[in-house]
């Protein structure tokens, strides 16, 4: 193998493996969205808003307390639960018996708290871009690969990899919680018929309230571990948003596994991108992958969401 | 001459008559935006309120309209003749439009919502991108044609008359009881023989050349646009919704009532408070979706109605 290829095939390497780092992270942040999706039948717009809230909470726990981010998921985590239930609890669920013109009232009703989520940001920490200063932040474990004579060097970004497990353990956890719990079962019981599920005695009213908020708390922890590599503004919730929702629909609306696989190729999809097409249309690669979906599979790549 | 005659006549003529009364540029300032508003929230609630079909991307075509007209002066086209993106402007959303709405009508519930959100982000990257075409995040600009502020309103004026005629045609015409036939129950509506994609897309292609068209406006008036400012999903697409919600969607004068009071509120909050006043749209949206869900209009139609029912006693023996 000539050094020509070798070096090919490092970048191709490395791209792929950056892909699936953040892939996990993606896919924590698609979980929470596709839960909703799946149990209350609404797009929650202010996901990505969410994710905003958590990370200002995670930056001021270091900053403050000198807390470590991937500490804080353990604060930010059910501090978004609750945050997620009472939005649900006092403003979206009362909407839901509000008779209007417009059909999409509480997808509505979301954009509105994420304006408020983030506008209050922009007044409470100003527009400024802050980073955590950890350690780690640029530490790299790295994996010489000896193939045809030639040496690839690759490299694995620690708070990724940190990043990737704990998304991992979270999304087998929610998995778990869903399969083997009786208010796991309640959930999907929910998502499958709501009235079925109120006619069986579910608290169905109840199950909605702890859905938001774990899919808050999910895409809460997808916010503290995103921490250490990324900057926190205001306004990050926005793109994080469209991600989610691009992620659902890939791996079909409220199926969990898919979630994790849709956020996989969404951050293979964005690295591969981003070294082979163009940096500057990084984020629009998610949008063309999505519309193909929608044309071609509009069920989600795994063929078994609730088109 | 009749009452309602002269109920009309009346504020029309003040209408045509307020540049000839004042000159004060900030006034008129304020009246061309009030009713670039107008087109704008027509636009959508023909889309929204009357067809049902909720879009959250609607920047994506007035930023079409917009760059159509910054491009066509920047390939040389004098100031004057920028006018013609008006129309080329309009044209170009329809084609984006019918693109989107052939790709997402066929499907239900969120994604045509969501598509055209990303169709405005993905245009928003191609306008930051593109340097050659659109000089970049510099964006174009260019000496706009008056310097008075009469002849913008006047233009400004012209559009919106015509689209409110337009829709107004529209909604009055078979095409707009398949509109509302669509809304409210698309099943029902399909199993009466209505070709519900193609009516959805005809709905789209008329809201997105009116947003089209008032995106070519806003070029030709202010001179300037960048990336952010017209594929703006805070900005124009989610006040496109907040105009069409406080007036009231799915009402003829809903979006010109909605457009007065998101000016006079966004002034108001622009000189009082500095930075982070969308929190107060915000929570204008929350409150407006909680207890108002009709708008003004629509909240005053229904006052009436129940005053109307409370004052003619139900007949005996009903």
């Amino acid at each position: 193998m000539s050094g020509q290829v070798a070096g090919q095939l490092e970048l191709l390497l490395q791209t792929i493996i950056s892909g699936v780092l953040l892939g996990g992270l993606y896919s924590l942040i698609g979980l929470g969205m596709s839960l909703i999706m799946g149990v209350m039948k609404i797009i929650n717009l202010a996901h990505g808003e969410l994710m905003m809230v958590a990370m200002y909470v995670t930056f001021w726990c270091f900053t403050l307390a000198g807390l470590d981010p991937y500490l804080s998921v353990l604060i930010a985590f059910p501090l978004l639960f609750l945050l997620g239930v009472a939005v649900q609890k006092f403003l979206i669920a009362p909407v839901m018996e509000v008779e209007s013109i417009l059909p999409e009232n509480q997808v509505l009703l979301t954009v509105g708290i994420g304006l408020v989520l983030s506008n209050l940001a922009l007044l409470a920490f100003s527009a400024d871009y802050r980073s955590v200063p950890v350690s780690y932040a640029s530490k790299a474990i790295y994996w010489d690969l000896s193939l045809g004579g030639q040496t690839l060097s690759l490299s694995f970004s620690v708070p990724m990899m940190v990043a990737f497990g704990i998304a991992l353990v979270l999304g087998a956890s929610l998995f778990l919680f869903l399969g083997r719990t009786d208010l796991g079962r309640m959930i999907r019981a929910t998502a499958q018929d709501k009235r079925a599920a109120a006619l069986m005695g579910i608290n169905t009213k109840r199950i909605t309230y702890v859905t938001f908020g774990l899919g808050s708390a999910l895409v809460g922890a997808a916010g503290s571990l995103l921490v250490p590599v990324y900057y926190v503004f205001p306004q990050i919730g926005g793109p994080f948003t469209l991600k989610a929702f691009i992620i659902t629909v890939l791996g079909g609306m409220g199926n969990i596994p898919g979630a994790v696989l849709g956020g996989v190729v969404l951050g293979l999809a964005e690295s591969l991108g981003s070294v082979y097409v163009s940096l500057g249309y990084k984020d629009a690669i998610g949008f063309v992958i999505f519309v193909l979906v929608l044309i071609f599979l509009p069920k989600g790549i795994l063929g078994k969401g609730s088109a | 001459m009749t009452k309602t005659t002269l109920l009309w006549a009346l504020p029309a003529v003040a209408i045509l008559l307020i540049p000839a009364l004042t000159q004060n540029p900030y006034l008129l300032h304020m009246l061309i935006l009030v009713l670039m508003w107008v087109v704008l929230g027509q636009s959508w609630n023909l889309l929204g309120g009357y067809t049902g079909q909720v879009s959250f991307g609607h920047a994506a075509f007035f930023g079409i309209g917009a760059y159509t007209t910054g491009i066509l002066v920047k390939l040389g086209l004098s100031p004057a003749a920028a006018w013609s993106g008006l129309l080329v402007g309009g044209l170009a959303a329809m084609v984006v439009a019918s693109v989107i709405g052939w790709i997402c009508f066929r499907l239900r519930g969120p994604y045509f919502a969501l598509s055209v959100l990303a169709l405005s982000e993905v245009l928003r990257l191609v306008a930051l991108n593109w340097n050659r075409l659109t000089n970049g995040a510099e964006g174009i600009l260019f000496i706009p044609a008056f310097t008075s502020k009469a002849a913008y309103y006047y233009i400004v004026l012209a559009i919106a008359v015509a689209c409110f005629l337009a829709i107004r045609r529209v909604m009055g015409s078979r095409l707009g009881y398949y509109f509302l036939a669509i809304r409210e129950d698309q099943d029902c509506a399909e199993s009466l023989g209505i070709d519900t994609t193609r009516y959805k897309l005809y709905s789209l292609l008329v809201s997105s050349f009116f947003t089209g068209v008032a995106g070519s406006f806003y070029m030709n008036y202010m001179g300037f646009i960048d990336p952010g400012i017209v594929f703006s999903i805070e900005n124009i697409s989610i006040m496109m919704i907040l105009v069409v919600m406080l007036g009231g969607a799915g009402t003829m004068w809903g979006p010109a009532v909605g457009a007065v009071i998101y000016i006079l509120m966004s002034e108001v909050f622009r000189v009082f408070v500095k930075r982070g006043h969308l929190v107060f749209f915000g929570v204008l949206i929350i409150v407006i979706i909680i207890w108002f869900p009709n708008g003004v209009v629509g909240t005053i139609g229904e006052w009436r109605a129940r005053r109307k029912a409370q004052a003619t006693p139900a007949p005996e023996g009903a």
